[in-house]
């Protein structure tokens, strides 16, 4: 391994980045795959790993990846709920690889809500 | 870099590994194989976490939840449960003593909550054997600002501004410590990590090296560049082998970047280190006893009115610190004088031993909830950390007293529970901080008990070298059990305390100079148990054996035990008899005093008076 310059201190820090801030809990957004047995079985694992994938390919780091359980709707499932950083929820159903992919480009990456994908705006509970 | 969605920090401490740590991380990465998600999910071996009351601990990030007392069963309903459908698991989860409802997230569990990190900034965040991950944190920019921007006199001013002091146990200014060492005569100079943590139940500087050793490797860059050395050793002790292993992966990663050897970052300052192993004495955590065991030669402390600083290893200047202080070194370098001064007591600006700054670690242990490492900062009071963060007494039982700074240190009651900790004001009170042991007492533990029992290891302990600290220490641990088995006199307390002042006074170094503490402190507060067990040959807490009248209280044996005759079967001498049903009773003549009688009983009818 070559020896170290300072700037290669920040290379370093950039590339663990997303370590370093998903340990932290730190994040721009978050994206939540709903996997109650209804969203398994209707495919939510494979919205899961299409988020991975783009997540790699786009060498995204401040996005959180998470999942929950049934969210209620179960004949919509898959869904997932997108929350920017400081904005309302938005939950999206009926997905499938192509529509994800287009909703985190559009939305997680590009801040416009996707509209003929998401079901509503704003949670259900209050927000603490 | 593959993106994983969740990251399972395992705490792997010693005391966590001890309790199957290894275990359950390949019990997990079994369980996430099968289910598919060894792509999505990583497990992270990480340092400890502090909390090793509740171990073996695990905290799921994001989301900061965090599980306790894990076992390989619950690993397949745990992977099923949160990581593949996302619902945290509540029965794992940490309940507060008499209470109900889990606490789910580490920061607002008031163990974790009410500290400060700083020495422990990167505790069960990074897995310490990857660099990477302790350069993602910000290891290594304090060095980076040093060596670019800052001349060693500056360096050494920020240290002296920022009073921080040694977290050893000799709270000398580190800042003074360095210009001192910087201007003495002689080359080579030596930088020294202490690493022996020889008090017994002080485990802060192992922890500090398991979970974070960049950042003491850190520390050393920063103070030799300032002193002005090239060479530095790290003493650590025999005891502690795996952070020995951490360690020395750690230094060999810092070689393959070039943050250790020769020409690092393209300045021209060169730095290594050495390992150096202890060999099981405690007197070698005393700088000149441990410069003498590096040398090879005995260790054996010498007379300090020649500082080590001037003439240490090799009779050449060297600067000793300890685990902490070089851990604390590089977070003052990046966050400012003003930062730091802004926490703890005191002020420095005029007078460096004016106040205590920053924060201290604590080895939270005996008779609290949450026994464990925690981090303060200087000035909060003892109640704080022994019933906020703590937890309280076990049992619910009464608080008794508190023993900090080790063998070193001394018994402080409940009356001193708001006394602020640092540096003076322990010592006022007859303590000391010491290296940030905290033992907590309650109402069964006998003060001339506990003062026997340290007094024993610093007994065993002493190098030999001067007379009053090998005699004296040993003509009181005799005193002392005498007066625990009730053959005890009243002269003896009055000799007890010419003795240990004695000792004090003309030992060369601090084992003897401070062996006498507990002694010192027990009689100052809790003379009325040296009463009792002398006039009264009792002792109050029944931890004395010798002095227990163990009886049998008829009623309650034949009432409510209907002489069941358990305590007659267990006897080792067979002096209890009685028939069945009926009340037994205890040969006095023939009882040793063991107390398992006392202890087997279900229905409370042997008691002691």
């Amino acid at each position: 391994m070559p020896k170290l310059r300072i700037e290669d201190l920040q290379k370093i820090s950039d590339r663990v980045k997303r370590t370093t801030l998903l340990r932290q809990g730190a994040s721009r957004a978050k994206v939540n795959v709903h996997m109650g047995t209804c969203g398994i079985a209707a495919g939510s694992r494979k919205i899961v790993d299409a988020l991975l994938k783009i997540i790699e390919e786009k060498d995204v780091k401040d996005v959180i990846l998470t999942t929950s359980g049934c969210a209620g709707l179960c004949s919509r499932e898959p869904m997932a709920t997108i929350e920017l950083a400081g904005e309302a929820p938005v939950k999206y159903i009926d997905l499938t690889e192509e529509k994800i992919r287009k909703i985190f480009t559009e939305h997680v990456l590009g801040g416009k809500i996707v509209r003929e994908y998401a079901l509503a705006i704003g949670s259900e509970r209050e927000h603490m | 870099m593959k993106p994983y969605r969740l990251n399972l920090m395992v705490c792997a401490g010693t005391g966590c590994v001890a309790n199957n740590s290894f275990g359950i991380k390949k019990a997990l990465e079994e369980e996430l194989r099968k289910r598919g998600l060894e792509n999505e999910v990583q497990v992270v071996s990480t340092g400890c976490n502090g909390f090793c009351a509740e171990g073996p601990l695990m905290v799921v990030q994001p989301g900061n939840i965090f599980y306790r007392r894990l076992t390989e069963k619950e690993i397949p309903f745990l992977v099923e449960e949160h990581f593949l459908k996302g619902r945290p698991v509540q029965k794992l989860m940490y309940v507060p003593p008499k209470e109900k409802a889990p606490i789910p997230t580490m920061d607002s569990i008031p163990f974790f909550r009410d500290q400060t990190l700083i020495a422990l900034r990167n505790r069960g965040l990074i897995d310490p054997t990857k660099i990477d991950e302790a350069i993602g944190r910000g290891g290594y920019t304090a060095l980076a600002k040093v060596l670019t921007s800052m001349k060693p006199e500056e360096v050494i001013k920020i240290i002296k501004a920022s009073g921080l002091r040694g977290r050893g146990g000799g709270g000398f200014p580190t800042g003074v410590k360095w210009e001192t060492c910087r201007k003495a005569p002689g080359e080579p100079k030596y930088i020294v990590c202490n690493a022996d943590e020889g008090d017994p139940g002080a485990f802060m500087d192992r922890s500090i090296i398991e979970s974070d050793p960049h950042s003491v490797l850190e520390g050393m860059l920063i103070g030799a560049y300032a002193v002005g050395s090239q060479n530095g050793y790290i003493y650590i002790r025999q005891e502690y082998p795996l952070a020995r292993e951490r360690l020395i992966i750690a230094i060999e990663q810092a070689r393959e970047y070039g943050l250790m050897g020769q020409n690092i970052f393209d300045t021209g300052f060169n730095f290594d280190v050495q390992i150096a192993r202890g060999a099981g004495a405690f007197v070698c955590g005393e700088s000149t006893a441990l410069m003498a065991s590096i040398e090879g030669r005995v260790g054996e402390p010498r007379a300090k009115y020649i500082h080590t600083v001037e003439h240490g290893l090799f009779n050449l200047p060297t600067c000793l610190n300890n685990v902490e202080t070089w851990a604390t070194v590089p977070v003052i370098i990046l966050r400012g004088v003003e930062w730091f001064t802004s926490i703890g007591t005191g002020d420095v600006s005029e007078n460096p031993w004016g106040g205590s700054k920053g924060t201290k670690v604590f080895s939270l242990t005996g008779k609290v909830n949450n026994t464990g490492l925690v981090e303060v900062p200087m000035g909060i009071t003892l109640r704080k950390i022994i019933f906020d963060i703590g937890g309280g007494i076990t049992e619910g039982k009464r608080f008794k007293a508190v023993q900090t700074g080790g063998p070193s240190g001394g018994f402080l009651p409940a009356e001193l529970l708001d006394l602020q900790v640092d540096f003076e004001q322990l010592t006022e009170a007859g303590s000391m901080m010491g290296s940030g042991g905290m033992v907590v007492m309650n109402q069964d533990n006998c003060m001339v008990d506990m003062a026997k029992y340290f007094l024993t290891f610093t007994q065993d302990e002493s190098c030999g070298k001067c007379t009053p600290c090998r005699e004296g220490t040993l003509r009181m641990m005799q005193i002392l059990k005498r007066i625990t088995e009730g053959k005890g006199t009243e002269e003896d307390m009055t000799t007890l305390e010419e003795l240990s002042h004695f000792v004090i006074d003309t030992s060369l170094c601090a084992l003897g100079g401070s062996a006498p503490n507990p002694v010192l402190t027990s009689l100052r507060y809790f003379r009325d148990e040296y009463e009792a067990h002398i006039k009264q040959k009792k002792c109050p807490a029944h931890a004395c054996r010798q002095l227990n009248l163990y009886m049998i209280d008829p009623e309650l044996c034949a009432m409510k035990g209907h002489g069941c005759g358990v305590c007659m079967r267990q006897c080792p001498e067979k002096a209890i008899t009685g028939e069945k049903g009926k009340a037994h009773s205890i040969d006095q003549a023939a009882c040793k005093k063991c107390g398992v009688c006392y202890d087997v009983c279900k229905f409370a009818a042997v008691q002691i008076s």
